[in-house]
């Protein structure tokens, strides 16, 4: 039962970055028509507005101190982070919470990186075939990736969440198992309530505003909303741009949970599609829904018992599900008819 | 038969070009035997090693420290003194470059990947004229490449290659490995385990899916169990899982006090942080504190785990706090250059060019032959471990092992990690017939000609 319990938080938890992913390559893939393989690495760049907002603000006043010298002879650099040094208790708090922090650094700058990725190569192939998109949009991620890399280098770069949220909360006193059985990180929890918010807030905004409806009636039919005098393309952009914020928000808030480095986009992007296939080419209730079915099944596959009946089946799992889902319902769970069966 | 014009038969002119033919080809092959008596053999003013190691993909951080090292190794030995050459108890190489000849180099990614690693390394010794290839990170790489170079005809010097498998069922006479394996660490842990956290200890494996974890994890059950310990569970994880969460929630509930990560890298930086965040370090156990072990540590990488290595025991090949004289040189001259402390990476790159740059010299030839016979048994001192043998019959060098231990109060970034305890060379030797390391044969060495 603890067991249980623990691989279903995790499984939500983990269902939530996949529900967030899978989230804006549907809604890029249902507005543009574009497979956007570089959706990975807008998640990795979000992760990376943290680690950046994190350096700039524990950037640290070097002094040389010719009083002591380094095991090779140089003079000892002194230390000091300018935020503490200026703000002194608040600098340490904003030190403290520069995750959080970061989501405001990163929907300005995720809309930019949106916005010149849509207007400045991906819109050159919204007639190419799906294939080119693939190749580019790969390029891009590849691009992108070493770019980061350059300046971050390839080892993990650590960013902790605040302090209230380190630790982690015993479920089980809560819920009357034993204690110390069902322990959950904070942060964890945080993650998951945070990716529900912004998917009930993309849901919202496009089931509840104008915008939303004319995006939604483009998805639904693109030659007769614009027919009716509407920029459809203008606010396609916007999706797009919108798209980018969730994928880089999704990586903001996941960094206190998988130390970020360049590469971390790509581990999440085969498994995104694989969301969005099961889910539903095109529905956005079908890829939040396929992200945390595939969450929860993942974890519980990777139970010892599980894996005893069934070796190796935590590695497969999810492809197996693609697979069976693909043969019984082709279109996925919640999949509309005519996506991608041209 | 008829005459061809100019009074020339048919006949007469096949016999002429026969014996013109071979008249000319009977020179060359003779010079060709006398200019080929190995692979890559040089024959201008300089020499050149092919340093193959990950620039790109998850190590490519120690891969650039690889390189660094080789950079200034290349340079002390065509300086013929600097850094850890002149504490080198071998002074074969005081001359300045080797065999009289300049020492230059070309570079390979490997990119962590077997063919990708394979591929710099052949395009090295066949494009660019190789006669020695080296470097790497990673155990899976380091076997590829080895059989590779046995099979080409050059030297293998392995890098970061940790798995019993480079130096057991898979040695090879033309790969020779300093880095210490899976058993030393097992066998330096051992009692360090034992004295810090009882015989009484229920053990929970966390083990990376590949060669390295396989044989990490078999090197640490064997010497946890021989110290009392249960082994509870010994869970594969797929390579570069990222989150880890559903393998170490498991372990909450199931009754170990001790979990040991045989990870590596990026893996071991995220088992560990999440390992932590799941509160595994404050619980208490069987009446007990958990505890973690992670028997491989590369400062490198525990940079990125932060915080979360203090107090957690693991081993290591070198460490940049030594104090002995060949460790201090090599700080000295690697932080001058660099500006940062040298990893254990760049320092087993470091030695492993210097031991074939002076197997060389004291051969007086590149022929891999000679160098193999110069380097089999070689005894040495002054490269940072204390004195070295470099075992004929297997190819793995027997050193001390340092057993680290995450620094409680660390006093800059390079301070991740404190020696705990060297243990001597005597207590991780094990002889040419433990069964972890059966099952292969060095062969017949392979000069390439």
């Amino acid at each position: 039962m603890d067991a249980i319990l623990l691989q279903i938080l995790n499984g939500l938890d983990k269902g939530g970055a996949y529900a967030l992913i899978a989230l804006g390559l549907t809604l890029i893939f249902g507005t543009l028509g574009v497979v956007n393989f570089a959706h990975g690495a807008l998640f990795m760049l979000g992760a990376f507005c943290a680690v950046t907002l994190n350096k700039l603000i524990t950037l640290q006043k070097i002094v040389l101190d010719p009083t002591q010298t380094t095991a090779w002879g140089t003079p000892m650099e002194v230390r000091t982070p300018y935020a503490e040094a200026w703000f002194g208790d608040a600098g340490s708090l904003i030190v403290d919470f520069s995750v959080p922090l970061a989501i405001l650094v990163a929907i300005p700058i995720m809309l930019i990186v949106g916005l010149i990725m849509e207007r400045g190569l991906i819109r050159h192939f919204y007639n190419r075939p799906h294939a080119d998109q693939i190749l580019v949009t790969f390029g891009l991620a590849i691009v992108i990736q070493e770019i980061i890399k350059s300046f971050y280098g390839a080892n993990p770069i650590p960013q902790t969440a605040p302090d209230m949220f380190s630790g982690s909360a015993d479920i089980g006193v809560l819920i009357g198992v034993d204690a110390g059985a069902v322990v959950y990180p904070y942060w964890r929890m945080v993650y998951l309530g945070f990716s529900l918010l912004l998917i009930g807030g993309v849901m919202a905004f496009l089931q509840f505003t104008t915008f939303g409806m004319v995006v939604r009636a483009g998805m639904a039919d693109r030659e007769t909303v614009g027919l009716m005098g509407i920029n459809i393309e203008r606010r396609f952009t916007i999706v797009f741009g919108l798209a980018a914020i969730v994928a880089g928000l999704a990586g903001v808030m996941y960094t206190p949970i998988v130390p970020p480095d360049y590469h971390m986009g790509m581990d999440f992007l085969v498994l995104s599609f694989v969301v969005v296939v099961v889910g539903g080419m095109g529905s956005l209730g079908g890829a939040v829904a396929a992200g945390f079915l595939l969450g929860i099944v993942q974890s519980f596959a990777s139970m010892n018992e599980v894996k005893d009946i069934v070796p190796g089946i935590d590695q497969i799992i999810i492809y197996l599900i693609a697979v069976i889902i693909l043969l019984v319902r082709p279109r996925g769970l919640m999949g509309r008819k005519g996506v991608m069966e041209s | 038969m008829s005459d061809l014009k100019y009074g020339v038969s048919r006949r007469g002119l096949l016999k002429g070009g026969a014996a013109v033919g071979a008249g000319l080809a009977l020179p060359t092959i003779f010079t060709s035997a006398a200019r080929a008596q190995y692979l890559n053999e040089p024959t201008g003013a300089s020499v050149t090693l092919g340093f193959n190691v990950p620039q790109t993909g998850a190590y490519a951080d120690e891969g650039a420290d690889e390189l660094r090292a080789y950079e200034l190794a290349v340079e002390h030995i065509n300086a013929g003194g600097g850094g850890m050459l002149d504490t080198f108890s071998s002074k074969a190489l005081a001359g300045g470059g080797v065999n009289g000849k300049k020492v230059e180099f070309v570079t390979g990614d490997t990119q962590t990947k077997s063919d990708a690693a394979r591929a710099s390394a052949k395009r090295m010794i066949e494009k660019d004229g190789a006669i020695m290839i080296t470097g790497g990170s990673s155990s899976g790489v380091a076997i590829a490449v080895q059989s590779l170079c046995q099979e080409a005809g050059v030297i293998f010097m392995a890098g970061l290659t940790h798995s019993n498998d480079t130096t057991g069922k898979d040695r090879r006479r033309n790969g020779f490995r300093h880095f210490f394996n899976t058993e030393m660490s097992g066998a330096a842990l051992g009692p360090i385990l034992e004295s810090n956290y009882g015989k009484d200890r229920n053990a929970y494996h966390l083990t990376a899916d590949y060669t390295w974890g396989w044989s990490q994890e078999n090197s640490m059950k064997t010497y946890t169990e021989s110290i009392g310990w249960n082994t509870v569970e010994a869970v594969r994880t797929p390579l570069g899982a990222g989150d880890f969460s559903q393998y170490i929630t498991p372990v909450l509930n199931s009754g170990a006090d001790t979990l040991v990560l045989n990870h590596y890298g990026k893996d071991m930086v995220n088992s560990l942080t999440q390992a932590v965040q799941f509160g595994l370090r404050d619980k208490q156990v069987n009446g007990k504190d958990f505890v973690v072990v992670v028997p491989l540590y590369s400062r490198l990488m525990a940079q990125g785990a932060g915080e979360n290595v203090k107090g957690i025991f693991g081993s290591t090949n070198w460490h940049w706090s030594l104090q002995d004289e060949g460790s201090k040189a090599f700080v000295t001259a690697f932080g001058q250059k660099y500006g940062f402390p040298p990893s254990q990476a760049a320092h087993t790159t470091y030695c492993q060019a210097i031991l074939y740059a002076d197997a060389a010299q004291r051969a007086g030839t590149f022929n891999p032959c000679g160098v193999v016979e110069a380097l089999e048994g070689f005894e040495f001192d002054g490269l940072g471990n204390g004195p070295t043998l470099y075992r004929a019959e297997d190819h793995q060098c027997f050193k001390p092992v340092l057993v680290v231990k995450g620094k409680e109060n660390p006093s800059s970034q390079f301070d991740i990690l404190e020696v705990v305890d060297v243990t001597p060379t005597e207590k991780v030797m094990y002889g040419t017939d433990h069964p972890d390391f059966q099952g292969g044969e060095l062969g017949e060495c392979n000069a390439g000609a």
